[in-house]
């Protein structure tokens, strides 16, 4: 058949992005080099600064959280560090043959597209139904593998995302707002299983949110962005930050952290808690740092 | 069986050619749906008469003058739609009727050339020749290969770019891949159903086909099948009431659309699930 003779096998596979005979192989661990990092990196569009000589990286492992204003450049940091826009100035540095398991902030299907579940998963890898149907299960969705995906919930959506990018068995995890248009149990049991999957598998993890509630939940890194990274740290240190305070005065992070969770138990779709086995919390933290557009 | 003299009869070239149109206008119409590119398959298809006038003047091949002309334009709308400031709907306007008109007035110009322009308007299926059907033949066959080469990216793409990005799908090979794909289609189909008529053949079946489908694919090749059917239909009725062949294609094929739409959902077979 056509379809299998090598050059056109070759051809279709490099427009998919796929490298011929992909190996498992060691995940970067723990104290090597980060997995991505941003030098200086300036981002220009339509005549304004977006990002401003922004240095910032995520290690192997580390969960890192992004927080900032709205307009304040986090998804376009995310999508410099993720390849998808050039910087004007600075440079990406990303881990070689690194594997990213993105979650959009969004996913918007038009109706007329007949598009299941599973079918959707299957975009990204084709295995076979019962492994698709674990990873469906491990985010607490397997119920939906046949379900439309347009006929989905916010949470439901949330989760189905998370399956797919667990599927490419990422070295890293990014995120862009995991929490929008969830309701406040629903954005707990997610946060709480990306807790989970980090500990389990060992991923990195960079989140992005301009909501303060969850920044204490298991982030052992908070990046304050706002065009520039205004201050870097451990969450209780980020929040004593004069700069982070400026930028949101009335949010004390301490007072806020309103989610926080045992890792010994995953939470289910309706928040029912199932027990897992788990490890202890890391806490390696670093000394608060300021970024180069910070004049205090 | 002597399929050369069989090809002899003008009725068998005309719906061997639409029968050929149709099956690639099918499954793209379903993409066509899906990006909502009905107004940019439109506008790409305006000019195709352009690519006449240039193939007349310039004494080359049509059909390879028309297909190069789409993609042409098909690349500029994509870099004025990054660029401009006008709404995506405006610009498209635009070029649509400005190109459909400076066809029709650089047709005017070659010299000695008196082209029947109801028949690139609307189709003259009728007067498919030998060479005409080779054409399309083999435009109808590398735009099959390349829409099957380009199906799982160009879906990924269509349900989230950035993610299918991500995911390491190249973007820019593959969609200039399905800008190759739509010129090749409209050329092909330009003689079918004529250029104000050519998207109508790619989304009427698309949109027929929804209502039967459980994944991209069954919609694709359902869309295909509906066009032929309404390909089939309209030469005949054509034929039985010696109306104007192209839009008698529109026509069945929009029948068909209505009827599935009236058919309560109980009663619609579906395919299964997956």
């Amino acid at each position: 058949m056509l379809y299998n003779t090598t050059m056109f096998a070759n051809v279709h596979n490099w427009l998919r992005g796929e490298r011929a005979g992909r190996h498992p192989r060691p995940r970067p661990a723990r104290g090597s080099g980060p997995l991505v990092g941003a030098r200086e990196v300036t981002v220009q569009r339509g005549g304004r600064t977006i990002l401003d000589r922004v240095s910032m990286a995520v290690h192997p492992g580390e969960a890192a959280m992004i927080i900032g204003p709205n307009g304040a450049g986090k998804t376009s940091l995310l999508r410099v560090l993720m390849g998808l826009w050039q910087p004007d100035g600075g440079r990406v540095e990303r881990a070689p043959d690194l594997r990213v398991g993105y979650m959009p902030q969004r996913l918007q299907i038009e109706p007329v597209l007949p598009l299941s579940v599973n079918r959707f998963l299957r975009m990204r890898q084709r295995l076979p139904r019962r492994e698709l149907l674990a990873k469906l299960e491990r985010v607490g969705v397997g119920h939906l593998i046949d379900s439309p995906i347009q006929s989905l919930s916010g949470g439901e959506t949330q989760r189905v995302l998370l399956a797919r990018a667990l599927l490419g068995e990422p070295d890293l995890l990014v995120l862009d707002e995991p929490a929008q248009g969830v309701d406040v149990v629903g954005q707990g049991d997610v946060f709480a299983m990306l807790d989970d999957i980090r500990r389990e598998t060992g991923c990195g993890v960079l989140i992005v949110s301009h909501d303060l509630h969850f920044v204490m939940a298991g982030a052992e890194t908070v990046i304050c962005l706002n065009q520039h990274v205004c201050c870097t740290g451990n969450p209780e240190e980020v929040s004593r930050h004069p700069e982070y305070r400026r930028l949101f005065p009335s949010v004390d992070l301490r007072g806020l952290a309103v989610y926080t969770h045992d890792h010994n138990h995953v939470h289910g779709l309706h928040g029912e808690v199932r027990p897992l086995d788990g490890e202890g919390t890391d806490a390696s933290c670093d000394d608060p740092q300021h970024g180069p557009g910070c004049r205090h | 069986m002597d399929i050369a003299g069989w090809l002899d009869d003008f009725l068998v070239r005309a719906v061997l050619a639409g029968l050929m149109v149709a099956a690639v206008a099918g499954p793209l119409g379903a993409f066509v749906v899906w990006r909502r590119m009905a107004y940019f398959g439109d506008t790409v298809s305006h000019s195709a008469l352009l690519g006449v006038a240039l193939g007349f003047l310039l004494g080359l091949n049509l059909n390879l003058m028309v297909t190069l002309v789409c993609i042409a334009i098909a690349v500029l709308l994509v870099i004025l739609q990054r660029y401009q400031e006008l709404g995506s709907d405006t610009l498209l306007g635009i070029l649509a009727h400005s190109a459909l008109s400076l066809g029709i007035v650089a047709v005017a110009f070659v010299e000695g050339l008196r082209v029947d322009l109801m028949a690139y308007l609307f189709g003259d299926i009728l007067a498919v020749g030998r060479d005409d059907l080779l054409a399309i033949a083999i435009g109808g066959l590398i735009a099959l290969v390349l829409l099957i080469a380009l199906w799982r990216p160009l879906l990924a793409l269509t349900v989230h770019e950035e993610l299918a990005r991500v995911e390491g799908v190249r973007a820019l090979p593959v969609r200039l891949g399905m800008m190759l794909l739509i010129a090749l289609v409209i050329a092909a189909a330009m003689q079918v159903v004529g250029v104000l008529l050519i998207t109508a053949l790619m989304i009427i079946p698309a949109a027929t086909s929804r209502r039967f489908a459980r994944t991209p694919e069954q919609m694709a090749i359902l869309a295909g099948v509906l066009g032929m059917l309404a390909v089939g239909a309209g030469i005949a009725g054509s034929f039985h009431w010696d109306t104007p062949t192209g839009p008698s294609i529109v026509v069945a094929a929009l029948l068909g659309f209505i009827l599935v739409q009236l058919l309560p959902a109980r009663l619609l077979p579906r395919f299964g699930t997956r």
